[in-house]
């Protein structure tokens, strides 16, 4: 793992990402601190404000303060995707690695309990869940993970079978390594790359899930700040004010943006191999759009 | 000498890719019988598809067999690899994928020292082993993309030794070597097979690589032993099949 933080500190775009994500993360966490207004204390006469020292992002149409909104809304909409992501990746995890790892019965019981929720659409599935058991934050996270698990299972029981199909791994289990020896040092170290990206992607999906489920008015209730439902307030000005969208809209794609380049760089620095010259064509288009350079280390 | 493993009527099967409803299986192994004396060496030479790495994952416990027996000293295999961890090891013949990438040449023949238990003076045990294979220390370190064939070949034997085995699979651990550097390998086997009286089950499609080096030189051909040689009658066998392969041998002189 030595490799991986050096390879990981050098790599410019990665390390930049990890900073402004966890420059959102703090200011989420800080919020009440460092919001200058009540996220929800309306000022009517003050409305559709431009930005300006004492309102930075201008003011809604109920006159709230937009900045201490995104703050407080960040917190929100991080804390929710985060929880979701950690849920559905342990869920896939496990159930992955069992039904890669054994195959046989257990791998057939597990991947067609995956089969009858994969034949679900997940987003009608999200909705008929919040709609069953009513809306709320908490609602929005057990029906996002319920819709989602089986894909993970899936796709983490794809990544464990091709790692089982190779010859260090036949190695270790004729030389008698536990299997947790092997699931620890050979499975879960070499699929963590993949896991990681799917997890930090999968990130990325579910805060652009919960703010669809908030613009839809399914999800956070007002007047509680959330990207999406601002989002969703600004939709109704859109004509006459259509620079409300501007704040929610960037923070919700600068947010998304940042965990997909996190997660391509998490896998780069990952691989051994990647830093030799062998780059993979995936890494091409964003290299040349962000100028990154070989990384040489050793 | 006693026998070290027996394998008496041996049978494999596997479903057929894509009518899986139909239930239709391909039989790869059709009662084989086979025995390897301790401290011999024993080729199995078959064509491509002909079953010589299904019969190696059996053997290794890495499949269950359809039908029949594998014994090693009297005991089923499975309970004998339990109670003799590391006495079995294997050299497959990919060695870009038969070392995790992850791991630098010291944690990959750490791996069975830890496995099997015995965890005493780990480094001086692996300066040892490199000694034995002829590797030198600086590689210690290095990734397997930075080691050449030979070398990453030589580390696997060094991996496969580390617990001094006394049963070796070597699934066509020279196929994918150059020519000189397969004959270096054939005399480092060769020696190590002497120096720890290790017993080599050698699979290969290569003829002139196993008579070199086994005792016994067995003929798989469509899932069956169809002919079995010591290395010195190679003239005078009698199946057609294996009449046939000693016969495409291609002569060269010099």
């Amino acid at each position: 793992m030595a490799g991986f933080w050096k390879r990981f500190r050098n790599d410019n775009l990665a390390m930049g990402v990890s900073l402004f994500l966890l420059m959102v993360i703090t200011l989420a966490i800080l919020a009440p601190l460092l919001a200058p207004y009540d996220p929800t204390a309306q000022n009517i006469i003050d409305k559709f404000q431009g930005p300006s020292l004492t309102h930075w992002f201008g003011t809604d149409q109920l006159g709230r303060d937009v900045f201490s909104r995104i703050l407080f809304g960040g917190r929100v909409t991080i804390l929710v995707s985060v929880l979701t992501m950690v849920v559905t990746i342990v869920i896939g995890t496990v159930l992955g690695v069992m039904a890669g790892y054994f195959r046989g019965t257990v791998d057939d019981v597990i991947m067609r309990i995956c089969d009858i929720m994969l034949s679900f659409p997940s987003e009608v599935l999200i909705l008929a869940i919040v709609g069953i058991l009513g809306t709320g934050i908490t609602n929005i996270v057990l029906a996002t993970v319920i819709a989602k698990w089986a894909w993970y299972v899936r796709m983490i029981r794809s990544i464990v079978i091709q790692f089982m199909d190779s010859n260090y791994i036949r190695f270790a289990k004729v030389a008698g390594c536990s299997t947790g020896h092997i699931v620890r040092k050979h499975l879960l170290v070499g699929a963590i790359g993949e896991i990681a990206v799917l997890a930090t992607l999968d990130t990325a999906a579910i805060i652009l899930n919960i703010s669809a489920l908030s613009f839809l008015g399914l999800g956070v209730q007002p007047p509680t700040a959330e990207w999406g439902m601002m989002l969703n307030e600004a939709k109704n000005v859109m004509t006459t004010n259509p620079g409300q969208m501007l704040a929610p809209g960037m923070a919700i794609f600068l947010v998304v943006a940042a965990f997909n380049f996190l997660g391509d760089s998490i896998q780069e620095a990952l691989n051994p191999k990647i830093n030799r010259g062998f780059k993979t064509k995936r890494y091409s288009l964003l290299d040349s759009l962000f100028g990154r350079k070989k990384v040489v280390t050793e | 000498m006693a026998n070290l493993l027996e394998i008496k009527d041996l049978e494999k099967s596997y479903l057929k890719v894509g009518v899986n409803f139909g239930g239709s299986r391909v039989k790869i192994l059709n009662g084989v019988n086979l025995t390897i004396e301790a401290g011999s060496c024993v080729g199995l030479i078959g064509e491509s598809g002909s079953g010589k790495s299904t019969l190696a994952r059996l053997i290794m416990g890495l499949e269950k067999p359809d039908k029949g027996s594998i014994l090693f000293e009297g005991i089923p295999a499975k309970q004998w690899i339990k109670n003799n961890k590391g006495k079995m090891s294997v050299v497959f013949q990919d060695y870009t994928a038969s070392v995790n990438p992850r791991y630098t040449v010291v944690e990959a023949i750490a791996e069975p020292i830890y496995a099997s238990g015995a965890v005493t003076d780990l480094d001086q045990r692996i300066d040892r082993l490199l000694v034995k294979v002829g590797l030198e220390h600086e590689i210690k370190n290095r990734y397997p993309h930075e080691l050449s064939g030979g070398q990453l070949q030589r580390v696997c034997i060094a991996r496969a030794i580390a617990t001094n085995p006394r049963f070796i699979v070597l699934d066509e651990a020279i196929s994918s070597l150059d020519v000189s550097v397969q004959s270096q390998i054939l005399k480092l086997l060769h020696r190590l097979r002497i120096e720890m009286n290790i017993t080599y089950l050698f699979v290969a499609h290569d003829l002139q690589a196993v008579s070199h080096l086994c005792n016994k030189i067995l003929f798989l051909y469509q899932g069956q032993i169809v002919e079995e040689l010591q290395s010195g009658e190679l003239a005078m066998a009698k199946n057609k099949y294996a009449r046939d392969l000693l016969a495409s041998v291609i002569p060269f002189e010099v």
